[in-house]
């Protein structure tokens, strides 16, 4: 019995070690370093509360954090619907297991390039002089460029959705292709059309994958700085940008005390997540 | 709870899947209503594409289903008063047993208050009054059965169909099942089509048997005709306890509890086998000729002369007892 119990630690050891020293250590370094003083050019050891006086007392820091809901909420919301379908697409409507696996690999084709390059391709697209005003203009749609598209909180919106909605897609479409196929005959057999086989059966028995691809959109974007800051030109903030220029100025204790602060959002996103689906039928 | 009554009837029905296999080759059956048939055969022989095709979760590549004498061929389930309870039951793992049940008085639009409270009767039928609030991963196989079987029953179909219900469960519960499926055929009063390889059960439950061999129906008739003439050599050996024999006569199936080793008998050879069932023995003889036959033996008929493996004996009937069979395979 006392044996096992020191193989069971020992065999736990190795994912413990790598936790601690690189999660649990830098977390704790932020949460210390949250609480130092500074000047301009140095930190300074000590217990203070100023970093998030300063933080959580001006309503900027407050407009960011909100802005930065407001695009995770969008972002989740249309990387669930698109990415709910195209799942649904791949289990239940595609016939063959080579058609489905073809077309799973297209969707991961954006993937093999990185972030950057995927958003700055969205420049000539949707520029003053892009492709898509030029398209709008030739066919005599608009005659004046549309602005909205690029550097804007739509161009933000759009770059996060064609970033992540694949996050969505694949843990939703595993959930799916375990439901048992009998269950939608079942369904059916009780009397039960598309749209209740969709919301009796199909919806509940996806929870578990929704709750991971949402876990997922969410961390991602709560934490973005970079799609933020190149897709809205400057234009828009989110608590990551407000992080990065923090450091770019060397305010370390300031970014400490605002990356404090996401990350208890980000954990009570999480938690009323976790609340809401039991993920661990999943895993 | 008034009994709804429909006969089924197939007009050359025919399942052709792509690529041009024939699952169904052109069958016709007549199942009166009220009456308990099964469908009875080897796997692939065609008797789930057939209970599939009168559910509506097959289509029909030709001929015609009525129910009730109502053409149903081209309806789904719902709008032909069929209700199927799935092989290993396909229960809605996200819900309790009571809503599970409830399904389909809720795709009827039924208020949650009244479908509940039906749902627990339901429950009730199949005495499983208590088990109303539990998840199917928390019932046993018996359990979920039952509950499957509530839930096909709720919508007051006219006529159910079942896929191999009892092939998931131990035979002590299978044979528990069976009488309870019975009893409420017989208490509603509905048809029920119902899918089986087993040839006891199909005799334990049916009123008409229907034997099918390679998408077509070998036999249809009450299991007691089938087992007494059985109309081809695949049907008397499915249907088990027959020995199929060729003798200069021709060719033609005889009970092996008919059979006796008599000391001028028709068919000479040896004992290769002897097995005790307590009841009764079983003598296999492979004859003289090539053949094998065997006699099932009442006990004391086969302790009062006992013979041992490696004996030689004739196999002999009344030739009374001798059902001749078409000469085909």
């Amino acid at each position: 019995m006392r044996r096992s119990a020191l193989f069971s630690w020992l065999q736990a050891a190795p994912l413990a070690l790598v936790l601690a020293v690189f999660l649990v250590v830098p977390m704790a370094m932020i949460v210390v370093v949250s609480f130092f003083d500074y000047s301009a050019f140095a930190l300074i050891p000590d217990f203070v509360f100023t970093n998030y006086q300063e933080a959580f007392g001006s309503a900027v820091t407050w407009r960011t954090f909100g802005k930065t809901l407001w695009f995770a909420g969008l972002t989740w919301i249309i990387t669930l619907s698109v990415g709910f379908w195209l799942a649904y697409y791949l289990a239940f409507v595609v016939k063959g297991e080579m058609t489905r696996t073809v077309l799973f690999v297209l969707c991961t084709v954006p993937f093999w390039t990185s972030n950057l390059i995927r958003m700055i391709a969205w420049v000539p697209f949707l520029g003053r002089n892009g492709l898509m005003n030029q398209a709008l203009i030739g066919m005599g749609a608009i005659d004046r460029p549309l602005e909205f598209l690029l550097f804007s909180d739509f161009a933000v919106v759009l770059a996060f959705a064609h970033l992540y909605t694949l996050f969505m897609v694949v843990p939703i479409f595993n959930t799916m292709m375990r439901i048992d196929r009998r269950l939608l005959e079942a369904a059916r057999d009780a009397g039960a059309g598309f749209w209740h086989t969709l919301w009796c059966v199909i919806l509940p028995l996806c929870k578990p994958g929704i709750g991971i691809g949402s876990i997922f959109v969410i961390v991602l974007v709560m934490g973005d700085f970079a799609t933020v800051r190149l897709m809205s030109g400057g234009q828009s903030a989110s608590v990551g940008l407000m992080i990065s220029n923090q450091i770019g100025l060397m305010q370390y204790p300031a970014a400490a005390a605002n990356a404090v602060g996401l990350l208890a959002m980000v954990l009570l996103l999480m938690a009323a997540i976790l609340r809401a689906i039991d993920i661990r039928r999943e895993l | 709870m008034l009994p709804l009554q429909a006969n089924v009837e197939l007009i050359n029905v025919t399942k052709r899947y792509g690529g041009g296999a024939l699952a169904v080759d052109s069958v016709s059956l007549a199942i009166p209503s009220g009456s308990y048939c099964c469908l009875l055969g080897p796997s692939g022989c065609g008797k789930t594409s057939t209970l599939r095709m009168i559910a509506g979760h097959e289509e029909i590549s030709e001929g015609d289903v009525l129910i009730g004498g109502r053409n149903v061929t081209g309806l789904p389930p719902v709008q032909r008063g069929t209700a199927m309870m799935f092989q290993s039951y396909a229960l809605f793992p996200h819900l309790t047993a009571l809503e599970n049940v409830a399904f389909g008085l809720r795709m009827r639009g039924v208020a949650k208050a009244e479908r509940l409270r039906q749902a627990d009767r339901f429950l009730d039928l199949v005495q499983l009054g208590g088990m109303a609030s539990r998840l199917p991963s928390q019932l046993s196989g018996g359990q979920q059965q039952r509950v499957a079987l509530a839930r096909a029953l709720i919508t007051h179909p006219k006529v159910l169909l079942l896929d191999e219900p009892l092939s998931a469960l131990d035979p002590f519960l299978r044979t528990q099942m069976r009488e309870e499926l019975k009893r409420l055929q017989r208490e509603l009063g509905i048809t029920f089509v119902h899918v089986t390889h087993g040839q006891d059960e199909a005799m334990a439950l049916s009123d008409i048997a229907v034997v099918m061999q390679g998408g077509r129906i070998a036999q249809a008739a009450p299991p007691r005709e089938i087992f007494e003439k059985p109309a081809t050599a695949f049907v008397a050996r499915f249907i088990g306890g027959h020995n199929v024999l060729a003798l200069p006569g021709g060719r033609f199936a005889v009970r092996t509890d008919r059979c006796r080793l008599l000391p001028a008998g028709q068919l000479p050879g040896l004992v290769s086998a002897i097995e005790y069932q307590g009841a009764a023995v079983r003598v296999v003889v492979a004859a003289n000729d090539g053949q094998t036959a065997e006699a099932l033996l009442p006990d004391a008929v086969f302790h009062a002369a006992p013979v041992e493996p490696g004996a030689a004996v004739t196999l002999g009937w009344d030739a009374a007892d001798a059902h001749p069979l078409p000469d085909a395979a």
